[in-house]
């Protein structure tokens, strides 16, 4: 079995720099969650300024929210949750030492951030149909209906009904203040690294399933599917702040 | 806590339970956002506040549960702790200074102030 085990996989023994596998799993672990501490500041800096911004124009930084589709936003944080917690079980699998379920975890993983990411791009098509981009075709006027387009009009549509039937946006403007560009402009870029975020990360886990594939990981060595998972959790961790500070702060 | 001897495997309904908490926060911030909370409790940011908190709820679901902080090493807390200590300085020392300011320079240097129009003449 041992020697199974150096056949197989040669990488699954403890590198002669640890004591044991359990020494290298905490060294794992702690060089990951270092990086993720860059990750934080690099994250906390968008933040911080966002919210300095947003002090500063609170007015156009709401009505810029007011602009937002805040359901997409909402199912779209479900979607990352639930991708969360297959990556939870794919560690879990991991942890258990079943490649097959690895592969399973991963796989479910990988289709629901894909989910995410196609709601996202939607987002970003009706948004550029609302002329709502800064630099290409922003407009403090919003555009006409027949401007719209069919799919964009039937979100519009939605929007209406639950703005007069629910909860009405408290003073809406009829025209966009100019320094709503501002508020886009942090929407697109925070958005968009948090995507790239995903994206590099399916590509990661495409690696992962192709080791799992090979057989690589076991009960005593899966450090790669455990530091990921701190990865893709924080990247979640993310959008559960991008989410209230773009869509939610609706009130004045 | 000494580094850990063995892997910890925590039982599947710990993630489906800590999955639908995250969730039931999820609607519970969704319905405090459609009421004005300002206006009925005469509060400031009290919406926001409420969106932070539920925010850093769900992250701390999230980092206990499925990123295994909870059964980690104290290094590891350690660590984790760290990186939002050093978010908190962050935060806490830029804003005590922007939010103090009766007027913030970005809004005194707008390149948008018009130029005052001149009188029509001969030239």
């Amino acid at each position: 079995m041992a020697e199974d085990l150096v056949i197989e996989s040669p990488h699954s023994l403890v590198e002669h720099q640890f004591e044991d596998r359990f020494q290298q799993k905490e060294a794992a672990t702690l060089g990951m969650w270092t990086f993720l501490a860059t990750e934080v500041l690099f994250f906390g800096g968008l933040f911080v300024s966002y919210t300095i911004y947003r002090h500063q124009y609170p007015e156009a930084f709401r009505q810029g929210t007011l602009d937002m589709k805040w359901y997409l936003g909402a199912i779209n944080t479900a979607v990352l949750l639930l991708s969360s917690f297959f990556m939870a079980l794919a560690v879990r699998a991991a942890a258990v030492g079943s490649n097959p379920k690895i592969i399973r975890y991963l796989v479910l993983t990988i289709v629901v951030g894909s989910l995410f990411l196609c709601i996202k791009v939607t987002e970003y098509y009706i948004d550029y149909r609302e002329r709502l981009v800064p630099a290409l075709n922003f407009s403090e006027a919003r555009p006409r209906e027949d401007e719209l387009g069919g799919f964009t009009r039937t979100f519009d549509k939605f929007d209406e009904w639950f703005d007069s039937h629910v909860s009405p946006p408290i003073g809406k403007a009829a025209v966009r203040p100019r320094n709503e560009q501002l508020f886009m402009l942090f929407y697109f870029i925070m958005t968009g690294v948090h995507a790239t975020h995903m994206i590099i990360g399916i590509a990661v886990m495409l690696v992962l399933i192709w080791m799992a594939h090979r057989r690589r990981f076991s009960a005593e060595w899966h450090n790669p599917v455990e530091c990921f998972g701190l990865y893709w959790h924080f990247v979640d961790i993310v959008w559960v702040f991008l989410f209230p500070a773009l869509y939610l702060l609706r009130n004045p | 806590m000494a580094p850990t001897d063995h892997d910890h495997v925590v039982p599947v309904w710990i993630y489906v339970a800590v999955l639908i908490a995250l969730l039931v926060l999820l609607v519970l911030t969704l319905v405090t956002a459609f009421f004005d909370l300002d206006a009925r409790f005469h509060s400031a940011h009290l919406n926001m506040g409420v969106a932070v908190f539920i925010a850093m709820c769900k992250a701390f679901l999230i980092i206990l549960f499925f990123m295994h902080v909870k059964y980690s090493s104290r290094v590891v807390w350690a660590f984790a702790g760290a990186a939002f200590v050093w978010l908190g300085i962050l935060m806490t020392l830029t804003l005590t200074d922007y939010i103090t300011r009766p007027q913030a320079p970005t809004v005194a240097v707008s390149p948008y102030v018009p130029a005052p129009a001149e009188a029509p003449g001969p030239r």
